[in-house]
């Protein structure tokens, strides 16, 4: 059912923006109005959801150990998978956002002939690295879009991105990443039975809209050419906040804009947020000091609790018959 | 039931789960896998809310008038309180790296213990009910509404989950099932919706100092009975003093140790080490119980059982606290201790008297752990040790979970064990350390009415134990948890018979040459040493 909603869901923004897209009264809707609010909606609601996590507060010092703990002198600590120290932090959870540490450690468990073995899974690691890393890529590369002069920096991605040369415009790399890495991600969902049992409709839905958007970013670069020179005036005056829109610019670039459109939209509400939520977690981004270092709660209350004198006044006569210290004889 | 299925086919397993949606699947509760309910008066004892009778297997489970609203309103107070829940509840992606990191679903196959979907049974509530996108979409915001069969599905699984946090190690996002256990249960106890193999305890353990609820005379006697049996095996008779005034140290222990083989034997070898070093520490009747069943009710009730610890340190007046072994302790004393009841200022920076050493990483808490305190000892040759007599024991070690991924005490038993044993056998590497597998029996389910739950839980354990016991023939899995020297024993007896328990302070005291001891023919368990007997003559 997912799976279905899910395409369905994308098929239909696709259609409405090709109508959108081909009605000249409409682009400006599509390619101004809709990116507009896309984005507002993208940065308030971002911002509101992480500000709703901080005032959440972290009333205990939780980290997952991973290493070996800050001991004796001799013992040698695992300093980034058991940080005592805030550098040991800052590098745990810069290799957790940078090369996603945590899964790399996964393991597969299978049954053989009653024993479970352990096999190594890199997979799910390899192809959420691509995944990420070439849809960040990407998304740097539309900057000289965006902006003129283009900064060097842009041009310098650009130029190593396309180094493949194949054919002409270049060939990205990060193009066939992106498509390789989401199909694999939407494919392991579906063949898997395991994963596919965990799945929800929004799962399936931002890959499959991520999946819209690369296509449709690609049949723009190498087949159904537009016109790079309307885009970018298009690009430039929403940037500049001069929005017009040129005659004669194709409608796929309307179908590409609006999915965008609406993966920044839809970014805030769902589990894409996990790029916020992992920088707030407090089972990574906490020092494991805690017998060092008092960490204080700040709802702490006080409790009831059962004193030594009630203890004592219970006790008393068989504490002194068994020869136990007491307070009061 | 568990005991009439054999080994064989238990580990008939199918890890592939139905095709129907685990929402279309209402909760099928199998006897064996759960514990009894609390009984109404032990929640009473300690004023927890909605005490009532009522049995799993009814349809009617008889809860409060207001559940719903207080479910509700518990989890809004909680999302509130705790990052971890709120962040928990929201960044899921559903990847499944956790999937199959849980000792339960590698045990069961049962596809609603993979950690995503113990999450998922609340998340999914928090969606429906919580979220405007779940209030409205529903199932296709993946949400849905709090019924009563959602209380039983919930309870069922989360008391289905040892909090070991395994699969947390390797959630990309660090998202830790077992904090949503721990809030979750939070909220089941609100309802009245505890097992009693937990409530006793933690009745027991407020009002007369610990789970077994060993009266002081009872607890004093205990300890004293043990010491007879030194002196028989030993030839030594120890004194140790109780509720003392003045002792430089507090050790507090579980209570467990006092109590049941085979934990009995490392409370022998904890005397046996304080006589040798010549300790000047007490034992206390009051703060008779380190381990916290507390902390799998509420973290307010463990804030309760905890109070102890530091009122009588403060009370006798000692110096530092030394603390036995134990798994779920030390997550308490390691990451709530210091936040539920200190500043502990009334403590020194705890100092080993013997070697001198300043013990840096506990300086805020002033507890230290008896295996770094006994790493220290060794590491500066201040135990006489005769590591020969444990050479008829080929061990391996159990990592609690606790210890390993919410402390990181990996190398300290280690060096002990190596230290007093000729035979040291790792077991593989997916099984230990911080990815150790849990005994299936932590969290409070220990009980004997799950023994099925327990036997599948610690599964994927005893396989990685079976798995050095033929290789290496390996007969003694040592292990520093209270819990674990309960719940191992039965785990070994079905899984891996021929391989026994025993705690990291009892291998250490059988290789211990104690000042005037007799000719040391005998384990602390009374058992002829292999090639002493001859010796017991002269
Ligand atoms: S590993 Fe983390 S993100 Fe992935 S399914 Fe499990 S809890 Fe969710
Ligand atoms: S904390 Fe342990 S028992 Fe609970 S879901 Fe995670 S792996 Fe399973």
């Amino acid at each position: 059912m997912g799976i279905t909603v899910s395409l369905g869901a994308v098929l239909a923004i696709v259609f409405v923006a090709l109508i959108g897209g081909s009605t000249p009264g409409l682009q400006y809707v599509f390619g101004v109005f809709l990116p507009y609010v896309a984005f507002a909606v993208f940065l308030v609601g971002f911002a509101y959801r992480v500000i709703n996590w901080g005032r959440s507060p972290v009333p205990f010092r939780i980290p997952t150990t991973a290493g070996q703990e800050y001991s004796l002198p001799w013992i040698k600590q695992a300093k980034i998978d058991n940080p005592s120290t805030l550098w040991g932090v800052l590098i745990r959870m810069a290799l957790e956002i940078l090369v996603f540490r945590s899964l790399f450690r996964n393991t597969k468990a299978e049954l053989r002939s009653g024993h479970i073995v352990f096999g190594p899974a890199k997979w799910l690691w390899l192809g959420a690295l691509a995944f990420h890393w070439s849809f960040l890529i990407i998304a740097i590369r539309h900057v000289r879009l965006f902006v003129e002069p283009i900064p060097a920096v842009v041009q310098a991605l650009d130029t190593v991105d396309g180094m493949l040369q194949i054919g002409a415009p270049a060939l990205y790399i990060t193009d066939l990443l992106l498509v390789a890495s989401v199909t694999f991600l939407f494919v392991r969902r579906v063949v898997i039975p395991r994963m596919r049992y965990i799945s929800l409709p929004a799962d399936y839905f931002p890959l499959l809209l991520i999946f819209a958007i690369a296509t449709t970013g690609i049949l723009m670069r190498y087949f159904i050419r537009v016109d790079i020179v309307g885009v970018k005036t298009i690009l430039v005056g929403l940037s500049t906040f001069h929005p017009t829109i040129p005659e004669g610019i194709g409608a796929i670039f309307f179908v590409h804009i609006t999915l965008v459109a609406v993966l920044m939209a839809y970014f805030p509400f769902s589990k894409l947020m996990h790029m916020g939520g992992v920088f707030l977690s407090p089972t990574r981004n906490l020092i494991n000091n805690s017998r060092m270092k008092r960490h204080v709660n700040p709802w702490n209350y006080p409790v009831k609790v059962h004193t030594y004198e009630a203890y004592e006044n219970e006790f008393r006569e068989q504490m002194k018959e068994a020869g136990i210290p007491v307070e009061r004889e | 039931m568990a005991k009439e299925s054999t080994p064989k086919e238990m580990q008939r397993i199918d890890y592939n789960p139905p095709t129907k949606g685990w929402m279309d699947t209402p909760v099928n509760i199998k006897p064996g896998m759960y514990c009894y309910p609390a009984k109404p008066e032990k929640i009473e004892d300690v004023g927890m809310p909605n005490p009532h009778k009522w049995s799993v297997t009814d349809e009617d489970w008889h809860l409060p008038a207001d559940w719903k609203e207080t479910f509700l309103e518990g989890m809004r107070d909680r999302l509130q309180k705790h990052r971890s829940f709120k962040i928990f509840m929201d960044i899921c992606v559903r990847c499944g790296a956790c999937a199959d990191k849980c000792h339960f679903f590698l045990g069961t196959g049962d596809p609603k213990n993979m950690p995503v979907v113990r999450a998922e049974l609340l998340r999914s509530v928090y969606r429906g009910e919580f979220t405007k996108a779940g209030r409205i979409l529903g199932r296709l915001a993946g949400g849905r509404k709090l019924t009563p069969e959602v209380i039983k599905e919930l309870w069922y699984y989360f008391f289905q989950c040892t909090e070991c946090r395994r699969c947390s190690l390797f959630c990309p996002y660090g998202i830790d099932t077992a904090e949503i256990t721990i809030i979750g249960r939070e909220l089941l106890n609100l309802l009245g919706l505890n097992i009693n193999w937990i409530q006793e305890p933690v009745s027991n353990c407020y009002r007369i100092g610990n789970h077994l609820g060993l009266q002081p005379r009872t607890y004093k006697e205990n300890i004293e009975f043990l010491l007879d049996d030194i002196e028989t095996y030993v030839g030594i008779r120890i004194n140790p003093t109780f509720n003392r005034k003045g002792a430089e140290i507090l050790f507090a222990t579980p209570s467990g140790d006092v109590f049941a083989d085979p934990g009995i034997y490392t409370l022998m070898g904890y005397l046996m080490l304080f006589e040798h070093i010549g300790l000047d520490y007490t034992w206390s009747t009051y703060c008779s119980e380190t381990g916290n069943f507390g902390f799998f009710t509420s973290l307010e009730m463990a804030k309760r059982l905890n109070y102890k610890i530091y009122a009588e340190a403060k009370r006798l007046g000692v110096k530092w606290i030394l603390g036995g072994e134990c798994g779920h302790m030390w997550r308490v004393i390691h990451q709530y201790m210091d936040t539920f009841n200190g500043p502990a200022d009334f403590l020194e920076e705890p100092v080993s008297p013997i070697t001198g050493t300043k013990f840096e990483n506990a300086k805020s808490t002033k507890m230290v752990h008896i295996t770094e305190f006994t790493a220290d000892l060794i590491r500066h040759g201040k135990l006489k040790l005769d590591k020969s007599r444990n050479d008829h024991l080929r061990v391996t070690f159990h990592d609690s979970c606790n210890p390993s991924r919410a402390m990181g005490l990996l190398e300290e038993p280690r060096y002990v064990i190596k230290s007093v044993c000729n035979h040291f056998y790792e077991m593989p590497e997916n099984t230990i350390r911080e990815q150790t597998f849990c005994c299936g029996s932590g969290a409070g389910l220990n009980a004997s009415e799950n023994m099925e739950l327990r036997l599948r839980g610690g599964f994927p354990r005893a396989n990685a134990v079976r798995h050095v016991h033929e290789k290496y023939g390996v007969n003694t899995l040592a292990c520093v948890c209270a819990i674990d020297r309960a719940a191992l024993p039965a785990l070994m007896n079905y899984w891996v018979p021929g391989v026994t328990v025993a705690g990291v302070t009892e291998l250490v005291a059988n290789a211990l040459i104690m000042e005037g001891e007799g000719p040391r023919t005998k384990n602390l368990r009374g058992e002829d040493i292999p090639g002493r007997e001859e010796a017991g003559n002269v």
